[in-house]
């Protein structure tokens, strides 16, 4: 009993004195670092592997084959944050020691810590179509960008395709949507444009939230039967969207009017339910699958190396190529910045730079092998969200596939409440608008 | 040797009746207190103050909170997630319905509101005890985040859902808001709950501590010899919720900046429940310990095979944490289930023989 409660001081003394010392960061990291908040556990797992795995195959298919970026390698370090908003903050003080050009939080609510930080510590927030829309308007938010495309944009363009399937949008007056989201900040995004088109298009909005993490869903469903909708459009997250998958089947909707966000539309979403997740679609900005050469490349460079993060067989999931486009898209903004200020280990500051007047064509996304699996951005000083364009992907029991054209978003609706809302929260934190004429 | 009170003699009522009686203690905390405030501003990284510092401030308040609901008062709760975030919501909305008032004010107000919350959810205590209080307690945990979910006026109809602590100064000093430095909001927390220590410190010492002890130990016996349970329990719910208000509400103006509902969910009653019954059940100095337990030693665990230069895969190292930690958890109740506080009165006892123990 004495020698425990000894070793047992002993053991708290040393956690006490330890715990925070070994937070202090060492050395700095030869090459451009850049932190990557992820989540391999916990309920939101599921989503966060893929993604993770895309983005650590896509840096290390840059080193491996040419050195880096223009030569200048890329450094990562990876932090696990349970998609858990606390945790998320103390990895990113964390790693902001070692002096990250960008961060990617993957999740809203970190996200939400994030941008009052931008600025103040000088880190590119890179929300890849996620995050805070308002924080798009690149005049009150110069450090946040959220290309290819917003919640709002997401939403809308959703309704277009919608009324599409009607038979043009003036169909939809009348209509049934429901909406079922993850009650958090992310979740809550889409809706005030949903309320908005609600008006203009006359149809039917129901909004139904979904309490984290999302395993009991019971409740939800049973409003959606008594609702019998038209259509049904989902913003869920990690676990939810399986038991979601998993309701509405055993529910009968009728799964090709189930649509779900770009973050409910992933393999893991729709295997667990079987036959059943059939015919079930969700929105996205890049195509699923391996047809295009930089995935020959990943696996000739990467897996066959054994340097791969994953297994050979999950690339080409949605959320795995997800991980890559945006592994692509922060990588590209960094070169656009080189472009300027040479090859070198950039600053916060020019990488943002990069990232504002990145404009990445359609001949460059031929020549990274990337061709027809993203559509072409071109970021400016006012629009930090490029206005992207939305495809719908239907999974057919087996795999993913794209069903629609490029579907263009509402910008009509969506840019004037974008800026409006950009003025409300740029106020909230005592921002100034910065005239963009100015900016080079 | 150096911890010995021979020759300390108690001459008056007022010296027998200090907090710390012993000369030692008072100069070992006195010099503890001074040094906290002046030593982690100096020589701490943004890293230190913001993930470790201020979040163990702040949860030691809550657990000082809980410590003289549950400790004290021996009733369970597993409301302290709400009525933190009845703090944190309250604060918000004062902080932006009147932007001149004092920050302070605004937390102090933020905890009084709590304070009527918590009084509202502890009437039930007077009927039901043990688990079946815990129940009770946790359906307020659960109504108020949904009623914070639920009701867009609470975050001043905000499409996100979202609280943001908006920028005050103090002293002209900006303590709140992403300009402010950690270091200010850092002696701001630590001003907050040394006052408030103190205050609990006091209380538990004083007739109220006393009655609530008394209806801990015996209920039917407190109230033979004039402890009125109804006032004792439902102070002890209010003075509790109090200092879980103003916690809940530094939570998000001095920590985390902002904050959406999901940040009061059960894992935080939980937590701060394990903190207290970690540090010792029934003392301040516990609460401290607890929280300095459960935030410190994760992130130890994170850090360590990153120090011993260990590459491991971060799901993995997370795995290990969890298990390793939970370990740790059943290791130290099993060895002293009457927390850490207890053991440092062991060390203290052990102190004073030292070095000839017989």
């Amino acid at each position: 009993m004495k020698r425990a409660s000894a070793l047992l001081t002993g053991l708290l003394a040393l956690a006490l004195v330890l715990g925070p010392l070994t937070g202090v960061v060492t050395a700095q990291s030869q090459g451009i670092f850049i932190p990557l908040l992820v989540y391999r556990t916990g309920p939101y797992a599921p989503s966060g592997i893929p993604i993770a795995n895309g983005f650590v195959d896509y840096f290390t298919l840059l080193n491996e084959r040419d050195g880096g970026i223009n030569g200048v390698k890329i450094v990562w370090e990876e932090c696990e944050t349970q998609y858990d908003t606390k945790q998320g903050v103390e990895c990113y003080e964390r790693l902001k020691g070692k002096s990250p050009v960008l961060v990617n939080p993957y999740s809203t609510g970190i996200t939400y810590q994030l941008v009052p930080k931008a600025p103040v510590d000088k880190v590119v927030v890179f929300s890849m179509g996620y995050g805070m829309t308002a924080a798009a308007d690149g005049r009150w938010f110069p450090w946040v960008f959220s290309f290819p495309t917003t919640y709002w944009s997401q939403a809308s363009a959703v309704i277009r395709y919608m009324g599409q399937q009607e038979g043009g949008l003036e169909k939809l007056k009348g209509k049934k949507i429901v909406h079922i989201f993850h009650n958090s900040p992310y979740g809550k995004e889409a809706n005030p444009t949903l309320e908005e088109l609600a008006r203009k298009y006359g149809f039917e909005l129901t909004l139904l939230a979904v309490d984290h993490p999302g395993q009991e869903q019971k409740a939800t469903w049973l409003q959606v039967r008594r609702l019998n909708p038209d259509w049904i459009f989902m913003s869920g997250w990690g676990v939810m969207n399986q038991v979601a998958v998993k309701e509405a089947a055993a529910t009968g909707i009728k799964m090709d009017h189930f649509i779900g966000n770009w973050w409910s539309a992933n393999d893991s979403d729709v295997v667990p339910a079987g036959e059943g997740a059939k015919g079930y679609k969700g929105a996205t900005f890049h195509a699923p699958g391996t047809n295009f050469k930089v995935f020959q490349e990943i696996v000739k460079t990467v897996y066959d190396k054994g340097k791969g993060a994953g297994k050979k067989e999950e690339m080409g999931a949605p959320l795995y190529n997800r991980g890559i486009v945006n592994a692509m898209l922060a990588a590209e903004a960094i070169r656009t910045a080189m472009g300027k200020y040479g090859n070198k280990v950039l600053t916060s500051e020019q990488v943002r730079w990069g990232f504002e007047n990145l404009n990445l064509t359609e001949a460059r996304l031929d020549q990274m092998g990337m061709k027809g699996f993203t559509h072409p951005i071109k970021v400016t000083c006012e629009d930090h969200e490029g206005n992207g364009p939305v495809l719908i992907q239907q999974w057919d029991g087996k795999k993913w596939s794209i069903v629609s054209e490029w579907l263009a978003p509402m910008r009509e609706v969506v840019r004037p409440k974008l800026e409006a809302a950009a003025v409300e929260e740029g106020k909230k934190l005592n921002y100034t608008q910065r005239d963009c004429a100015k900016e080079k | 040797m150096i911890y010995r009170e021979t020759g300390q003699f108690k001459s008056s009522y007022a010296s027998d009746q200090a907090i710390f009686p012993i000369v030692q203690d008072r100069v070992l905390v006195l010099l503890g207190i001074a040094a906290a405030f002046v030593v982690p501003p100096l020589v701490a990284n943004e890293y230190w103050l913001q993930a470790v510092l201020i979040p163990l401030l702040i949860y030691a308040l809550a657990a000082i909170g809980l410590n003289l609901l549950t400790g004290y008062a021996g009733q369970v709760s597993l409301g302290t997630g709400g009525f933190m975030a009845v703090g944190a919501y309250a604060a918000f909305k004062f902080a932006t319905s009147f932007p001149q008032l004092n920050i302070v004010v605004v937390f102090l107000l933020s905890g009084l509101i709590a304070a009527a919350v918590g009084l509202v959810f502890g009437v039930p205590s007077l009927r039901i005890k043990g688990f079946y209080l815990a129940v009770a307690t946790l359906a307020a945990q659960f109504f108020l985040v949904w009623l914070f979910n639920k009701v867009p006026w609470f975050v001043n109809y905000a499409s996100s859902g979202t609280i943001t602590a908006p920028t005050r100064t103090l002293l002209g000093v900006m303590v709140t808001g992403p300009q402010a430095s950690a270091e200010a909001r850092y002696v701001l927390a630590l001003g907050l709950v040394a006052v408030f220590a103190l205050v609990a410190k006091n209380l538990v010492r004083g007739r109220v501590g006393r009655s609530w002890m008394a209806i801990r130990d015996r209920d039917i016996a407190a109230e033979i010899i004039g402890v009125r349970p109804l006032r004792t329990k439902l102070l002890a719910f209010g003075i509790s919720s109090f200092y879980c208000g103003v916690a809940g509400a530094e939570f998000v103006f001095l920590y985390l900046g902002s904050a959406e509902t999901q940040a009061f969910d059960i894992n935080l009653s939980f937590l701060v429940l394990f903190m207290v019954i970690i540090g010792g059940l029934g003392s301040v100095l516990g609460s401290f310990l607890g929280a300095g337990f459960i935030v410190l030693v994760p992130i130890f665990l994170t850090n360590a095979p990153h120090l011993i230069g260990l590459p491991l895969p971060v799901a993995l190292q997370k795995q290990i944490e969890l298990m390793v930690f939970g370990a740790l958890i059943i290791f130290f109740l099993i060895v002293e289930p009457n927390g850490l506080a207890r053991l440092w009165q062991i060390s203290k006892e052990k102190l004073r023989l030292w070095p000839f123990p017989h």
